[in-house]
């Protein structure tokens, strides 16, 4: 058993480095397409620099960049996990009464169709130019999902095995335990991976709206002072922010609730 | 606490499992009317009838998963109130993906309450009497259908319950492994010393297995024929060739409506 483990992730290890190779390929092929247009049409680097230079502005302003990375990815962080506790929580609620489902879903729906972009600004006027109302934008971009997942994973399960639970004389905490948790984190995961992509940008659309730190206070600031090579390594930054925090919620599902990840579950 | 008992003939040995006049009807649909149903301790009745005649829902009921609409299930005597007295096994095995083996076997037992480490314990020491050993730590997605059967089946049969509830469990498994399930059930039941109640719809694994065989009438269901299999024990499959075990089907055929 634990042989075959292993040797099943050497596999899936080697496959997954063999199937990420088309898009480094392609990744690079376009940054050298970039490159080369840029200085074959003598772009200025006020309207495109090219990777070259973007790549040098990064490491000039390495430690800049790395002081206002810390609060954006705080805020991402911090808002995910609060999204996950209240999406879970309302998705718990949803499921278990027609009542809550009747009260909270159509506000939750409506909460979605509200520019959140716009509601920013109110936010930095309540709670001041602090990380609480970024958070707080997170939590509004990411949670919807996760509370659709959780009311859709918890309504997945086979209403079977709760009675086979209820005739083993299970108690209602030991079937919300032993049978439904883990039966709804299939949808559980799928809600979290999506939402975790949103988050970096939520973060960075808070501090558009009103702060004195983070990536998205100083794209502002490069852009009003032309700094558009540093401002095209934030962009970076960002989006590796947001790649890096989708792997490390696939890697959490991965430690714990590997069986998930099977084609046929 | 039998209730009232006039008019039923000698008095006989308390039985294990009793229905008294059940009726359930849902959403408007009256699916058991007066359904009788007695079951002395270690008998082994089968339940077969029309699909869709509601033998599941009158398990259900036996397994104190739902009440009736009408009518009282008594154990022992004492009406079914709760689930978790009986042993109940459903159609399909139900076995938990991200459950090994032998934690899917302990699943009965963590349910009620044993602790995972004994619960485990006694699920890994039981594995070898159903021929399942070496598969402990397997998740289930590996094994044959014939096997996810066995662990489902020691997965109730560990509860060590003295009245055992299957609802066709072996409907979806080829002929084969179904032969072998179906002795499997029968060194259960000697082992256990269980009442059994068995749900189908094959008439020749009815009286192959059962004492007693119940045949259910079209919805809404009462029971159309209470017959008792008078076939020598232990059972074999030579005896599927004999004449009494050809009338026997011939009037189980005959009370489903199929023979006319």
């Amino acid at each position: 058993m634990k042989h075959r483990k292993t040797g099943a992730r050497k596999k899936a290890g080697g496959g997954r480095l063999r199937r990420a190779l088309p898009a480094v390929l392609l990744g690079l092929l376009v940054l050298a397409g970039w490159e080369g247009a840029v200085r074959l049409f003598g772009i200025p680097s006020f309207l495109l620099p090219g990777p070259v230079e973007i790549a040098g502005a990064f490491w000039e302003a390495r430690a800049l960049l790395l002081e206002h990375s810390i609060p954006t990815a705080f805020e991402a962080i911090v808002g995910f996990l609060c999204a996950a506790v209240t999406g879970v929580v309302s998705g718990f609620l949803i499921n278990r009464s027609a009542l809550m489902e009747r009260a909270l879903y159509p506000w939750l729906v409506a909460s979605q169709a509200v520019p959140i972009i716009a509601l920013a600004p109110v936010l930095v006027t309540w709670f001041g130019y602090g990380p609480v109302p970024k958070v707080i934008v997170v939590t509004l971009f990411c949670f919807f999902p996760i509370t659709v997942a959780t009311a859709d994973g918890l309504r997945s399960i086979d209403p079977e095995l709760i009675r086979l639970m209820r005739s083993f004389g299970a108690t209602g905490w030991r079937v919300f335990s032993m049978v439904e948790v883990p039966g709804a984190l299939p949808f559980l995961f799928g809600g979290f991976r999506l939402a975790v992509t949103y988050c970096v940008i939520g973060a960075v659309t808070g501090e558009w709206v009103g702060s004195s730190e983070g990536l998205g206070f100083l794209i502002n600031a490069d852009k009003s002072q032309f700094e558009i090579a540093r401002l095209f390594a934030e962009i970076g930054i960002l989006s590796f922010m947001g790649v890096g925090l989708f792997l490390l919620v696939a890697g959490l599902q991965r430690l714990v609730a590997p069986w998930t990840l099977r084609r046929n579950g | 606490m039998a209730g009232v008992r006039v008019g039923r003939g000698p008095v006989r040995a308390e039985p294990k499992l009793a229905a008294r006049g059940i009726g359930v009807e849902k959403g408007g649909v009256r699916i058991l009317d007066g359904v009788d149903l007695e079951v002395a301790p270690g008998e082994f009745v089968a339940l077969i009838g029309p699909s869709g005649a509601g033998k599941s829902t009158l398990l259900g009921l036996l397994a104190g998963l739902e009440a009736p609409s009408e009518g009282v299930v008594e154990k022992d005597g004492v009406p079914l109130s709760s689930p978790g007295l009986v042993s109940y096994m459903p159609q399909s095995d139900l076995l938990l993906p991200w459950r090994s083996v032998v934690a899917n076997v302990a699943l009965g037992l963590e349910a009620t309450g044993v602790s995972k480490r004994e619960a485990r314990e006694r699920a890994s020491e039981s594995l070898e009497r159903f021929g399942l050993d070496g598969f402990g730590g397997a998740p289930p997605w590996t094994l044959s259908g014939g096997m996810r059967s066995r662990v489902a089946l020691l997965r109730t049969a560990l509860l060590d319950r003295d009245v055992l509830l299957l609802d066709e469990p072996f409907g979806a498994l080829d002929a084969l492994t179904r032969r072998d399930l179906q002795g499997w059930i029968l060194g259960v039941r000697d082992e256990l010393a269980a009442t059994i109640v068995l749900v189908t719809h094959d008439v020749d694994e009815a009286i192959l297995l059962a004492d007693r065989v119940v045949v259910l009438s079209e919805r809404p269901a009462r029971v159309a024929l209470d017959l008792e299999v008078d076939l020598e024990r232990p059972r074999t499959m030579e005896q599927e060739t004999t004449e009494g075990f050809a009338a026997l089907k011939a009037r189980l055929l005959g009370a489903l409506g199929v023979l006319r």
